[in-house]
This record gives C-alpha cells, sequence and structure tokens, in this order.
C-alpha cells in the first residue's frame, strides 16, 4: 500500500512573523523556515502505519527550490522518496490540490494524509480540494486513523467533540494536532536522507495552470491593543469587574 | 448578487455561527440559505425568519443526515447555477465542506473572512492572525468562509424568507458516518460566550482546573476555554481549546488564568474586548495584550475571586 504525504515549507511557528513596512506582505527573507508542524504530524502518521500494511511514503512539496530541506527532513524521518515541484512564485490552496491530483493519478497511492492548514496562510483547503478534484472520500481534523486493507476509519476533531467516519480507499485525510508527537530525525537517518530519491518537476510537467486567481492588495499588522493595568490584589480586580457590569 | 449560505443545525435548530454568515452575505446581496439534512422542517422553519432571508432551499434526504462534505457539496454546486457566491461559517463543518465545493466549481476559496470590503475583496487573517491581508477574486463565483466573530449576528425573527424544495443529489457512496462523541455541557458554546474563562497549564492538574476553573466559570456565567498546553496535558478535553488550532473566540470578557500567551493561543482571542490575565510571572506575554494584570500565585487568587463575587 502507498501513502503520499504533501509537506510545506513555511515560516518556523516559533518566529514572530514580521509585516513588511511596504505593506505586501511578510518579511521571509533571513528568517527560520520549517516544515508545516501538521504536515510533520502527516509524515509521522504515515511511517507510524508502516506495520499496518503501508508499504510506500512518497512525500511531495511544491514551492521554490529551498523546499528540498524539507523533503529531505521528511525523508529523514522514515520516509521513501519524494518529489520537488519548483515553483519560485507561490501556488495557492487550489493549484496545489491541482498539482497533486495529477500526482495521485500518476502514482496511485491508497492513502494522501495532509496537514489540516499550513500556519502561514492558515487556508485549510487543499486537503479538501483534492478529494473534491478527485471525487474521493476526505476525513478533515483526523485525530485517529486506522488503516484496513479497503478502507480507513478516522476519528475527527469537531466543534463540541469527535465524530468517526468510514472512507473507502482511496481516501484523503488531513490531520490535526493530536494525533500523534512527531518524531526527530536522528543523525544516521538525515545521513541516509541524502541518498534518498528526489524527482524534480515543474507544473508544466504536469500540464496544470497554478496562475493565481487572489490578488493580495495588501497585508498590514493587525490593530494594536492600547496598554492596559495592572491591579494589586483580588479586591482592586473584583472593583473593576463591577465597574465592568460583569458581575454584581 | 445572489449568496447561498449554508445553514448550520444540529437537526433541530439553526446554530448560532450562521447567523454572523447571514450578516457578510447580506453585504454581498441577496440572501438565500440552503438547509440540507433529514427531517429538517423545523430548521427551515427557523431559518426563513432570519431577518433579511429571501429564499430557503430545503434538502431533506438521509445522505444529509451527518454533513458528509461528499454528499453536500455536489448539491451545493448544483445550487450554484443560479448563484454568485456561497458562504459557510468557519465552523469545522463549514471548513469541511466550502473547499470542496470551490474544488468543484473551480474557483479560489477566501478563507476566514474578518470584512467584506467590496464584492469581489475581502479582509483575512494569515500567520496567525499576526498579519491581516487584503485579497481580491479573479473568480466568477466566490467560495467564502466568514469568522463568526467579526460580524454582527443577524436577527433570528422577522424574516420572511420563502421555503423551496431542492432535488436531491444522493449519496456519493464513498464515505459513511459511524458515530460521534459531543460534550454535554450547561456551559454558555465557547465561541458565542459573553464571558469565558480560560486555563492553563499552571493549574497543574485536571483535578484542580475543574476545581478551581469551573465555580468561577459558574459565578460569572461563564464558558470554559484553554490553552493548547492545558488541553495537551489532559486538563481539559480537545474542543476546549482557544488558538489558531483551535477555537478562534471574541467575547466581551476573556479571563486567561496560569496562560502564558504564545502567539498561536493569542491568535484565538486577542479580539475579546476586554482581556483579564492572572500569571505569576509578571514578564509573561499574556500580560501585553491584557488590559487588566493580576501578577500572583492562581492557587490562592482563584478561590478568593470566586469567594467575593
Amino acid at each position: 500500500m502507498k501513502v503520499l504525504v504533501p509537506v510545506k515549507r513555511v515560516l518556523d511557528y516559533n518566529v514572530k512573523p514580521r509585516v513588511k513596512a511596504d505593506g505586501t506582505g511578510v518579511d521571509l527573507a533571513n528568517v527560520k523556515m520549517s516544515m508545516n508542524p501538521f504536515d510533520e504530524i502527516a509524515v509521522e502518521e504515515a511511517i507510524r502505519l508502516k506495520d499496518k500494511g503501508v508499504t510506500e511514503i512518497v512525500v511531495v512539496s511544491i514551492g521554490e527550490q529551498k523546499s528540498q530541506e524539507t523533503l529531505r527532513t521528511a525523508l529523514a524521518m522514515g520516509a521513501d522518496r519524494a518529489i520537488l515541484v519548483v515553483s519560485e512564485d507561490r501556488v495557492e490552496p487550489l493549484g496545489v490540490a491541482k498539482l497533486l491530483k495529477a500526482i495521485v493519478d500518476e502514482e496511485k497511492p491508497d492513502l494522501v494524509i495532509l496537514g489540516k492548514q499550513a500556519i502561514d496562510d492558515d487556508n485549510n483547503q487543499t486537503g479538501q480540494m483534492l478529494a473534491g478534484l478527485l471525487g474521493v472520500g476526505q476525513a478533515t481534523f483526523a485525530s485517529k486513523v486506522e488503516l484496513a486493507s479497503d478502507s480507513v476509519t478516522v476519528t475527527r476533531e469537531v466543534d463540541g467533540g469527535s465524530e468517526t467516519e468510514t472512507l473507502k480507499l482511496p481516501a484523503i485525510v488531513t490531520v490535526d494536532l493530536r494525533l500523534n508527537e512527531p518524531r526527530y530525525a536522528s543523525l544516521p537517518n538525515i545521513m541516509k536522507a541524502k541518498s534518498k530519491p528526489m524527482a524534480q518537476k515543474t507544473p508544466a510537467d504536469f500540464g496544470v495552470d497554478v496562475s493565481p486567481r487572489l490578488t493580495t492588495l495588501k497585508v498590514v499588522e493587525p490593530a494594536k491593543r492600547s496598554a492596559g493595568v495592572k491591579v494589586a490584589d483580588v479586591d482592586e480586580l473584583v472593583a473593576k469587574l463591577k465597574t465592568m457590569g460583569v458581575s454584581k | 448578487m445572489k449568496t447561498l449560505v449554508w445553514v448550520e443545525h444540529d437537526g433541530a435548530t439553526v446554530k448560532d455561527a450562521t447567523l454572523a454568515v447571514v450578516t457578510a452575505a447580506a453585504q454581498l446581496g441577496e440572501v438565500h440559505l440552503l438547509v440540507a439534512g433529514q427531517g429538517v422542517d423545523a430548521v427551515a422553519a427557523e431559518a426563513a425568519k432570519i431577518a433579511g432571508v429571501g429564499k430557503v432551499h430545503v434538502a431533506d434526504d438521509a445522505a444529509y443526515a451527518h454533513a458528509l462534505a461528499e454528499n453536500v457539496a455536489p448539491l451545493i454546486v448544483q445550487l450554484m447555477g443560479d448563484h454568485d457566491a456561497f458562504l459557510a461559517p468557519a465552523t469545522t463543518n463549514g471548513k469541511n465542506i466550502a473547499p470542496r465545493v470551490a474544488a468543484l466549481l473551480d474557483v479560489m476559496q477566501i478563507s476566514d473572512i474578518l470584512s467584506v470590503e467590496s464584492e469581489d475583496t475581502f479582509t483575512r487573517p494569515i500567520y496567525a492572525g499576526n498579519a491581516i491581508a487584503t485579497v481580491q477574486s479573479k473568480d466568477a463565483k466566490k467560495v467564502i468562509t466568514v469568522r463568526g466573530t467579526a460580524f454582527a449576528k443577524a436577527a433570528t425573527q422577522g424574516g420572511t424568507g420563502t421555503i423551496e424544495a431542492v432535488a436531491t443529489t444522493g449519496d456519493l457512496g464513498v464515505s459513511t458516518y459511524v458515530g460521534s462523541e459531543i460534550a454535554k455541557s450547561e456551559r454558555p458554546e465557547l465561541t458565542s460566550a459573553k464571558i469565558i474563562v480560560s486555563g492553563g497549564r499552571a493549574l497543574g492538574s485536571g483535578d484542580k482546573f475543574h476545581e478551581l476553573i469551573d465555580p468561577l466559570a459558574d459565578k460569572l456565567g461563564a464558558g470554559v476555554g484553554a490553552s493548547r498546553a492545558a488541553v495537551d496535558a489532559g486538563y481539559a478535553p480537545n474542543d476546549y481549546q482557544v488558538g489558531q488550532t483551535g477555537k478562534i473566540v471574541a467575547p466581551e470578557v476573556y479571563v486567561a488564568v496560569g496562560i502564558s500567551g504564545a502567539i498561536q493561543h493569542l491568535a484565538g482571542m486577542k479580539d475579546s474586548k476586554t482581556i483579564i490575565a492572572i500569571n505569576k510571572d509578571e514578564d509573561a506575554p499574556i500580560f501585553q495584550v491584557a488590559d487588566i494584570g493580576l501578577v500572583g500565585d492562581l492557587f490562592k487568587i482563584l478561590p478568593e475571586l470566586t469567594g467575593k463575587l
């Protein structure tokens, strides 16, 4: 059984984003970039499914040449081979989903596992779009994945609790935070990953038009909150709450 | 423009998040609703009364009973022949369904909008709310999810919508609903609560969380939230989580107890009207966004505070 895992290179989640003064976007020059945290969870899950009948894990990234680093990280964690679709321009989720569909048509994986959202654009779209384009089942926000020979049963985190669905394979799963704890790549595995195969493609190879549908007119910082006050003790806090009408 | 709004419901009543979406949709044009589900006459009748609603499309079929995206998306696509925009709340259900609709229509979705600037231009948060982008769509049809806390809720009375049945698109046959575990709570729902008391890792245990947070929340009639650290440690259930990857809330008052204020947490609550922070570390980042801060030991402060309210 083959699993495909798309991964994205994003601004490291610990870095506080700085909005560029000219309002064109967030400054990504000379800042630490990493694999999107949800994608690490997706890679980890694919690896854990190896003792449940998964025989090959293919990782894919779409983006600039530097996304090679992200793919090498996934290979060091335990993926078998990688595909990089090079695009120096930003590709929107719709374009990514179309490229992934083309790769799925070629590779014929039984399962595609994605992160539920990328922490840069916060879109939460790609997995659902891919499932729609392929006409297959989707289980988003997975907190538990049970793989059988022709189906996958997924517990999903939904508002108010959890929900369980069974999908026929092939299927698309997007993962939530609490699915697993991703492993760190060991030094020997990082060395081994360097010799694992990585194919390079372009959107044109797949005949997919990835021109953006949305134009970003400007990017600004959110409104700043005005400075607050510190109260000395509980009595002062209670008094404040009373003036606010929060308590009688 | 004619807009179609997907109505989120629990089989009996319309959920609050939909009301904010109606407000956003009304800024684009004529508002039509879609109520899909099984045995949803009561929901449709309630939806028709929402102020500003024109037509209410009702799709009553077992295939729509659990809002499976695989079955609901083709139904929406069928209706989009007559509509220019599709809007859904940015709840887990809305986020699950809308992108599938967008892909089937070959348009790019605009996620989690904060405002409608014009028919094709919207603002939305990126990078965990650390930046606000204004985006313009070139697509002929718009697919949009709406942040519930960014729009006022439409009135639930006064509307005179007409109810119209829609032909079913059937079951795609690729997914099956197995079951769900929805936590029962007497407290107000987190995303619509006026006051929220939220606990972090500093509470130390699940027992302490309930022992200290619950009575304060009850005194204030508040909803209860938690930071990711508190949820990961098992002090509170997953759906309590406030933040970039949990729920986005904007109550009148948000009380953060023992929460340091990581950017991922702030993403979920920094639009609250008043933020109150209780933390023993006076350098905790939460104090940079708090309107009222109290530095001290929460194990002493909380019982005292609850007692004095």
